[in-house]
């Protein structure tokens, strides 16, 4: 770990989660800014560190753990930013960011392996993977914003707000951004599938070999479009809607660790 | 410069002797132009509220007892003793003055810690006393400092943003759930004052889908008329309560007006739409087993009580932080004070110097006939060069000293020194 891009984007997001914390525990428009400021940066330089890799293997970085558990971070901070500006929510930041340091961390852990140009190439193909974990980092977003949602929800029906509670967003608007992240998920995850299958077509001459991480795919789709029209129902609407946005989020950590690494035959780390 | 204020407060006065020393508009305009017109402060301005009468000012002179003469000023000005006046009135000077109305701008010298409206009050103090001429340049300076403490606590301290009334709790929680209640409704069962102050809230807060039910239902029409309001009649109750989000009860009765078979009735025809229900009634209006059924939220007086409570314990953990915001106003406010002065005392200097200089010049140049127009020229450019020299190093030195009352101390012996007039800047 001793690129100047990732060592800088490391400090970046480090100090974008202690403003985010600051912020939540002691609200304050310095570490509100401040915050906001720094993920940029971090983003900004993270682009950058991922920018340098692509254009050494001419190609989205996804062909080792390395680019694609960066890309995943990249592209999670970088959902969870639209969010802020669309929802005007900071309290979620605390939550969010420590996935994306995580990830990061453990896409940076250890050396990238040599270099080398991926087996599959071109802009399709590019759209394909940079939409399909797009789609899982919009999803990880939608279950942290489910886990935030039961928390408030049981401190709410428990009348033990303390004084985190009420700074974290309504639950309406927790509701209303899950429901939006899942809606990103679901539209990134449909088109990347559909340039996924049109790439497969151009390669092999048909669209489905049955290989398991498709299989996988098609039913994480399947469950989130389920969500998304169970979460407006009678039944389901409000808590029971954000359990079943967490279990979901299943099959997407089963579909990113299992099947990519024992089952897919060549999705290897996307 | 000093800076003096005398005045009392729901601390240090009873309210009946608060009304006798309240001010109102007209009278703290008087007040400003007898104060000035006797000589006693130069720059007046009073701040009157129900729970507060001060009055700040800058003297004329440098009197030794300025504070006691605003004090006879106060006792005669509202016909009242002065001893008993006395009992009960603060008095401050300087930075204990700014200290003070900082503080109270701040929502920390009120008897609901954080409130807002003192600010507002503060604002309106000032707006009429500069309207009117009462003010300079000191307490113009002062109360613009004061408002940026009021703002700045507000922004950055959570001292005023948790309720700590049970009206304002139970808004607040609904906030928690719904967000903005501009598209939320709220049916309102009771129209008794603790309706009211609810139905005042939601108000201030945007809803505008209201209906209120009420079993003497002209008091539904006088609540409901006054706040733009639907009245439902009595008997529709259980029908009505498919309808809201937010639901507000208080009324008086034995048993509980709203069961649990009632509102699963109502959840069932909403669609388990989340439902909020702020119970104030006492004995409680809804049944204890409604908060088990599913995407509802009941609170009682009890609760939202032990809420304000707690929330009454944060806002007063905020004090350190807002201390922090009005010392760095005041030292702001010092220095501005301080550079003011220095400004004052060394353009006198400078005058002073300058006068002498064209005495030293007459005097010394009518001797020296040997010189020239161009030669006397050049001598006075030098010594006028001379004279600024001799101002220039001062100010940067006075500028560089840390503690501002020595500061202020050292520009009075410099006046007493150079026998410098004592004119106010």
């Amino acid at each position: 770990m001793t690129n100047p891009y990732v060592l800088a984007t490391l400090f970046f997001y480090t100090a974008s989660l202690a403003l985010y914390i600051w912020n939540l525990r002691e609200p304050s428009r310095v570490a509100g800014i401040g915050a906001t400021a720094c993920l940029l940066v971090a983003l900004g330089l993270h682009y950058m560190a991922l920018l340098e890799r692509s254009r050494l293997i001419h190609a989205v970085p996804y062909d080792d753990l390395f680019g694609s558990l960066s890309l995943f971070a990249w592209l999670l901070a970088a959902t969870y930013l639209v969010l802020e500006a669309i929802h005007r929510r900071q309290a979620v930041g605390p939550f969010v960011l420590p996935i994306v340091l995580i990830v990061f961390l453990l896409a940076h852990a250890s050396e990238a392996r040599p270099i080398k140009a991926p087996p599959a190439q071109g802009p399709l193909f590019a759209f394909h993977v940079t939409l399909n974990i797009l789609a899982y980092s919009a999803f990880a977003i939608s279950f942290v914003l489910s886990v935030i949602f039961l928390l408030q929800y049981r401190r709410l029906r428990d009348h033990k707000l303390g004084s985190v509670g009420w700074r974290f967003p309504p639950l309406d608007v927790l509701e209303r951004m899950t429901r939006s992240s899942v809606l990103i998920g679901c539209g990134s995850l449909a088109a990347g599938m559909t340039a996924g299958f049109i790439w497969a077509h151009r390669l092999q001459g048909r669209y489905w070999d049955g290989d398991p991480k498709v299989i996988i795919t098609i039913l994480i789709l399947a469950v989130y479009v389920g969500y998304t029209l169970l979460a407006r129902t009678a039944a389901w609407r409000g808590a029971r809607a954000s359990a079943l946005c967490i279990f979901n989020f299943m099959f997407v950590i089963f579909s990113y660790s299992i099947v990519n690494r024992y089952l897919s035959h060549f999705h290897r780390y996307f | 410069m000093e800076i003096v204020l005398i005045g009392l407060n729901h601390r240090t006065a009873t309210v009946e002797l608060r009304e006798r020393v309240a001010f109102s508009v007209e009278q703290a305009c008087e007040a400003a132009d007898q104060l000035r017109s006797r000589g006693i402060l130069e720059e007046t301005l009073v701040l009157s509220t129900c729970n507060r009468s001060e009055l700040y000012g800058v003297p004329r002179e440098l009197a030794t007892d300025s504070t006691g003469a605003v004090e006879l000023f106060l006792a005669s000005f509202h016909q009242l003793p002065a001893a008993e006046l006395n009992r009960s009135l603060y008095r401050h000077r300087d930075r204990g003055a700014v200290h003070h109305l900082f503080r109270v701008a701040a929502g920390l010298d009120s008897m609901l810690l954080g409130e807002a409206e003192i600010l507002g009050q503060v604002r309106e103090a000032y707006r009429i006393a500069l309207d009117h001429g009462a003010t300079g340049p000191v307490l113009n300076r002062m109360f613009q400092g004061a408002l940026e403490v009021g703002k700045r606590v507000r922004n950055e301290t959570e001292i005023g943003t948790r309720p700590v009334s049970v009206a304002f709790a139970g808004v607040k929680l609904a906030e928690r759930i719904f967000g903005r209640m501009d598209n939320h409704r709220a049916l309102i069962v009771g129209a008794g004052a603790t309706s009211e102050q609810v139905v005042r809230h939601l108000c201030d807060r945007g809803i505008k889908q209201l209906r209120v039910l009420n079993r003497t239902e002209e008091h539904a029409v006088d609540l409901a008329g006054r706040f733009g309001g639907e009245v439902i009649p009595w008997e529709n109750l259980t029908a009505a309560l498919e309808w809201p989000d937010l639901i507000v009860t208080s009324v008086s009765s034995a048993e509980p007006i709203l069961t649990r078979a009632a509102i699963e009735r109502a959840m069932a025809r909403r669609g388990n739409r989340a439902l909020l229900m702020i119970d104030l009634g006492v004995p409680r209006n809804v049944a204890a087993g409604v908060a088990d059924l599913y995407n509802t939220y009941l609170y009682n007086i009890d609760d939202l009580t032990e809420i304000v409570e707690q929330n009454k314990k944060a806002r007063e953990s905020e004090i350190p932080r807002a201390e922090v915001i009005i010392e760095e106003q005041i030292e702001k406010f010092m220095h501005w004070q301080a550079g003011v002065e220095t400004g004052a005392v060394l353009g006198d200097l400078r005058m002073k110097l300058t006068a002498e200089r064209e005495v030293f010049l007459r005097e010394r140049l009518s001797s020296m006939s040997s010189l020239s127009e161009r030669d006397r020229a050049q001598v006075a450019a030098l010594l006028e060069e001379f004279v600024d020299r001799v101002v220039l190093n001062p100010v940067e030195r006075l500028r560089g000293i840390p503690e501002l009352r020595r500061k202020l101390q050292n520009l009075e012996s410099l006046r007493d020194f150079f026998h410098l007039d004592r004119e106010k800047p």
